[in-house]
């Protein structure tokens, strides 16, 4: 299947976790605040039992035929080190991510989102220019 | 067994079908991949614009639950709904997400992908992982400290 179709079904399938979620359960899908309020102690085993069906989607995924993809790392073992504190601290700040803003502030028509994921897709694109086009190492 | 302690289980249990299915929608887009995710990033370079389709997939199938959440307060199996603020722009709000994008950029790692990819546990997944933790951590401390001053003092969790 072309990357256009295989993007847009498994974005699909992302808006239906979101949806179900949202009108069964009441509950966001926004990872970065379902991660942090879990390991930080919040109540709620839904956060949890998310996190888990995250995690299992991938040891799942051969049993239905969907071929999981290799990761591949540009960046090293210090630069990830440093990136994951980025975003840890940037999305407990802004209280949202990728899925948190992006898709389901988004959905929600959020002008919060909005500002959110304009700004951090510019600086996210920002960042790949200077370490594709201006040799910024990252591989250390 | 009690009406709402049946209702959390109920909850629990959805949320773990929601977020496989959730993981199998980030793997089946390739989110997994951070060179994939670069490579939608690399505007400049050779551009793949095949990740919008994935947010716009999201956003077509997510966007009518979210409108149909606007007008009710209680979810099908009886939780309550609340949305997040939509319209409080703040510092912190645009200053915390920048952070968050040089973090995806230099990784092509955001949290969700993060999660799935601890399946195999190499050492890049627990270190991103690690890193994390210890991101939100410090977060959380310095907001405490800081919580004399009631403005925004609570991290709003927008996804949460």
């Amino acid at each position: 299947m072309d990357i256009f179709a295989t993007a847009t079904i498994g974005g699909a399938l992302i808006g239906l976790a979101a949806a179900g979620l949202l009108l069964v359960d009441g509950r966001i899908a926004g990872i970065s605040g379902i991660f942090a309020n879990a390991v930080t102690g919040q109540s709620g085993l839904w956060r949890w039992t998310f996190l888990v069906g995250l995690i299992a989607a991938p040891l799942l995924a051969p049993f239905v035929h969907i071929e999981v993809p290799v990761p591949h790392h540009q960046a090293g073992l210090y630069m990830l080190a440093i990136a994951g504190l980025l975003v840890g601290v940037g999305t407990r700040l802004s209280g949202g991510c990728t899925s948190g803003h992006g898709v389901c502030g988004l959905s929600n028509l959020s002008l919060r989102s909005l500002v959110a994921t304009t700004t951090f897709m510019i600086v996210a694109a920002l960042t790949v220019y200077v370490v594709r086009h201006l040799g910024l190492p990252v591989g250390a | 067994m009690s009406i709402s302690s049946k209702r959390s289980v109920a909850t629990a249990i959805f949320s773990g079908v929601s977020g496989l299915v959730f993981g199998l929608g980030l793997i089946v887009s390739h989110m997994i991949d951070p060179q994939r995710v670069a490579d939608f990033l690399d505007i400049a370079g050779n551009w793949n614009p095949a990740l919008a389709f994935v947010m716009g997939g999201a956003i077509v199938v997510a966007a009518p639950a979210f409108a149909y959440a606007r007008r009710h307060s209680l979810s099908l199996i009886g939780n309550p709904i609340s949305l997040p603020n939509r319209f409080n722009i703040t510092p912190r709000l645009v200053g915390g997400a920048a952070l968050f994008g040089i973090g995806w950029g230099l990784s092509g790692i955001c949290p969700g992908p993060a999660i799935v990819l601890l399946a195999n546990p190499t050492p890049q997944a627990i270190i991103f992982i690690a890193a994390l933790v210890v991101g939100i951590w410090l977060t959380d401390t310095v907001l405490a400290v800081r919580s004399s001053t009631p403005d925004e003092a609570v991290p709003q969790a927008s996804g949460d």
